[in-house]
């Protein structure tokens, strides 16, 4: 179909009488405007994102005012070191768990015990009897089955149950920086107002406190946002990647290679094509229900690692994380499948013609030349895709992501977190301290995602050189 | 040469004789290819089969879900219209934030941009597509929403509402739009543009009168892909947007006022999904049926826009010799 050029136009770009000159200014002021609009809009997205990125890190770091029902100092001293060279985290596990003896009382110890246990080999606040005796109980608690606490889960406990910190009041980075003197003077009214309840002023101190840190990136979770870190999410999110990769990348490759080299064209496969279309741009949402209905549902005993072990799962239901990767896997699956198409047809044909001319099988070929060729491009798409997958939070709700656990995933059978879910849980709740939270956790996923497409662009760019 | 006789084979053909792995191999291949139809299977069977329970309860009657605008569980009361109207308007804002910046700026992209300008933008377009939806959600609530508040005043703009929800989701379909549109431009040979600029044509007019005309199959396509992600957001909405689902009877309630008001909140599809498979669910319940027909909906919802931004892509195609 040709293009005409507009015919009754023609008289308007050249008219015979002096009014050419005026039309001429007013076209190009036009396009000018029309220019410098285009350009507005594409820094419209940039400032977007920089206001995004900006909110984040605003909501990370900052001055906060706390109160600790015992100072960390004092208890460290109570043990007799000195608090100059010593600090709470410097404790031995078997000091930590002392603290938690007399500082507990029986009924809250025994509990946290049957959560998770202090010690592989005895046990602390529940006598041996009794313990046997719920354990063989029809519904035995978690602890029964899980291993041991370790470090970075009792100190957690510690500062939870016995230095006990509450954040009264906190400050974003960028008015930390400039104006300090002003969030003194907010606490100071706060507490004059009556705003803080029963605590004085002198029991509140000030300090920074950056809410994105390596305590933060290492503490499990905890009901006090004070405490709370992301050990327990990136964990889980690690595991469900290992499963997503392990399913998606085998079966996302082979279906590539099949329907690029071997499959003849046909309604067949035809149909698989489009259909892998319309499977990229179905909602997530949508795996999330599919996973919920076959693998937490139907295939509980194979998921929940009921038929593989004679014991108690560890899990007591399908929500594992195994239920959770196969439902990512499928995720990923038609990106997977577009994208190493993608890159086995960028392959030269001529590679696949001198093969069969040398008398090699189609597997050969496949296999010795044309794979070797496509392996960036289908490495790169992995990449991409594990990168999405790592972001997905909706799916993991549906598939029934645990909303509170403070133990690390032990296997594909456990119950499990993820960074995102992590995130919209601490979105949802109002209090502030949350807030800062879900921003830090988000700065973790983010730099997460920046090392992954990095390594994605990097990938690309030295084998694509290496292919001239 | 007549001296087959002397090359020591026998007459079979090498192709039919494939050896035993080669088949299994093969065979596996194939099977990974009919993966997907298996995922496309289960996904309507499942769905389906949850919702036909749904309906066959005897609580809702496939007349009442498609005719009721009303939907509160707990008076029994299952009209799909409410949460429609959450997704629609939720998607229109959307839109109406994201066509006009995203099209723009793929046309500054392709008309306008040198290598330079286009390296610097282009990655900025790419990290906004990777910013995973939760913290986009965040970012609706933490900054979109008390700007709205602060701006048109916190009696006029709920705390959960449709405007912050959509303007978010705006943004993150923005880069689908451009990068679309993009294609779509420059598939448009330069013979076209240079015959515009040999007529004394601006920039401007080349654009918008003769490229992006050319161009207008796919633009509408890519739109028309960016109106279903945004059907199926499902983080920022559940996040910004609220969960009550906005009920209302035409007629009584002002259109304007309360039905199409984006300052309000409205309970969108996939929020009611999601908001009530995070709650206590026990299977076989009325609750946990309803997410499999709303969900089986929104399915062919995406499915039907997919589809048809496709079929524009075939029709519309412009042929160039």
């Amino acid at each position: 179909m040709t293009v005409e050029a507009p015919s009754r136009e023609i008289k308007e770009f050249f008219p015979e009488d002096e009014d050419y000159r005026g039309l001429l200014d007013r076209r190009s002021r036009r396009a000018r405007i029309f220019q410098m609009l285009a350009l507005l809009a594409l820094i419209i997205a940039v400032l977007a994102l920089a206001t995004l990125i900006y909110t984040i890190v605003n909501d990370s770091f900052g001055l906060v005012a706390v109160v600790n029902q015992n100072e960390p100092e004092d208890v460290v001293a109570d043990l007799g070191y000195d608090t100059a060279t010593t600090s709470l985290g410097d404790l031995s596990y078997d000091e930590m768990v002392g603290l938690l003896e007399t500082s507990l009382s029986s009924g809250v110890g025994r509990r946290l015990e049957r959560d998770q246990r202090f010690y592989e080999d005895r046990l602390v606040f529940e006598t041996d009897a009794k313990w046997i005796e719920v354990c063989s109980s029809s519904e035995p608690p978690s602890g029964c089955t899980l291993g041991p606490r370790n470090q970075a889960n009792v100190l957690s406990l510690v500062q939870e149950r016995v230095i006990v910190p509450d954040i009264i009041a906190a400050y974003e980075l960028v008015p930390s920086l400039l104006d300090p003197e002003g969030f003194e003077e907010e606490v100071a009214a706060g507490f004059a107002s009556d705003r803080f309840g029963d605590y004085t002023a002198g029991q509140a101190s000030i300090e920074w406190r950056a809410w994105f840190s390596w305590t933060f990136i290492t503490s499990p979770s905890s009901a006090i946002p004070e405490v709370a870190g992301i050990r327990t999410a990136i964990l889980g999110s690690f595991w469900l990647v290992v499963i997503t990769v392990a399913f998606a990348v085998p079966v996302g490759v082979g279906a590539a290679i099949y329907l690029v080299e071997f499959a003849k064209p046909s309604r067949l496969n035809d149909l698989i094509q489009t259909n892998i279309n319309n499977l990229a741009g179905v909602p997530s949402i949508v795996y999330g229900m599919l996973g919920l209905a076959v693998f937490v549902r139907v295939l509980e005993p194979l998921t929940s690692g009921s038929i593989f072990s004679s014991g108690p799962p560890p899990a007591d239901n399908g929500r594992t994380i195994l239920s959770a990767g196969i439902t990512l896997g499928l995720l990923t699956l038609p990106v997977v499948i577009i994208s190493s198409q993608e890159a086995l047809k960028s392959v030269p044909n001529s590679l696949r013609s001198a093969g069969m001319a040398l008398g090699a099988t189609k597997l050969q070929t496949v296999r010795s030349q044309i794979l070797p060729v496509a392996m960036p491009g289908i490495l790169t798409g992995t990449i991409l895709a594990i990168a999405r997958a790592i972001g997905e939070t909706a799916p993991l709700i549906l598939v029934g992501a645990a909303s509170f656990i403070t133990a690390d995933p032990t296997g594909p059978f456990s119950k499990f977190t993820a960074l995102p879910i992590q995130i919209f849980q601490w979105t949802s709740f109002p209090q502030v301290e949350f807030q800062k939270l879900a921003a830090a956790a988000s700065i973790a996923l983010l730099l997460l995602l920046l090392t992954l497409n990095a390594a994605a662009v990097i990938l690309r760019n030295r084998y694509s050189r290496r292919a001239e | 040469m007549a001296n087959e006789g002397n090359v020591g084979l026998e007459s079979r053909s090498l192709t039919k004789k494939a050896r035993p792995g080669e088949l299994a191999i093969r065979g596996f291949l194939f099977f990974c290819g009919a993966i997907s139809i298996a995922i496309t299977i289960g996904i309507v069977y499942e769905l389906g089969k949850e919702a036909l329970l749904f309906f066959g309860d005897g609580q809702v009657s496939l007349v009442d879900y498609f005719t009721t605008t009303v939907w509160q569980p707990q008076a029994g009361s299952f009209g799909i219209w409410p949460l429609v109207l959450g997704t629609v308007l939720i998607s229109v804002v959307a839109m109406v934030v994201a066509v006009p910046i995203g099209l723009l700026a793929a046309i500054y992209l392709s008309e306008y941009a040198n290598s330079k300008v286009r390296g610097f933008f282009k990655p900025v377009l790419e990290v906004l597509v990777g910013i995973p939806t939760v913290v986009y959600g965040f970012f609706a609530l933490t900054f979109m929403t008390p700007l709205l508040r602060g701006m048109l005043g916190s009696s006029f703009v709920g705390f959960f509402n449709v405007a912050s929800a959509g303007i978010v989701v705006g943004i993150l379909i923005v880069p689908l739009i451009s990068s679309l549109s993009e294609d779509a431009l420059r598939a448009v040979p330069d013979s076209l543009r240079q015959a515009g600029y040999a007529l004394g044509a601006s920039k401007f007019e080349v654009s918008m009168r003769i490229v992006v005309p050319a161009a207008l199959s796919g633009i509408a396509a890519g739109l028309v892909v960016a109106m279903s992600r945004a059907v199926g957001e499902t983080m920022v909405v559940t996040l910004a947007a609220g969960a009550s689902p906005r009920n209302f009877t035409l007629g009584d309630d002002s259109l304007f006022g309360y039905i199409l008001n984006p300052f309000e909140s409205a309970q969108a599809m996939t929020g009611y999904i999601v908001i009530t498979a995070s709650g206590d669910l026990s299977y076989n319940t009325i609750d946990y049926n309803s997410i499999f027909a709303i969900g089986l909906t929104l399915f062919f919802m995406t499915l039907g826009l997919n589809s048809l931004s496709r079929r524009m892509v075939k029709r519309f195609q412009e042929v160039y010799e």
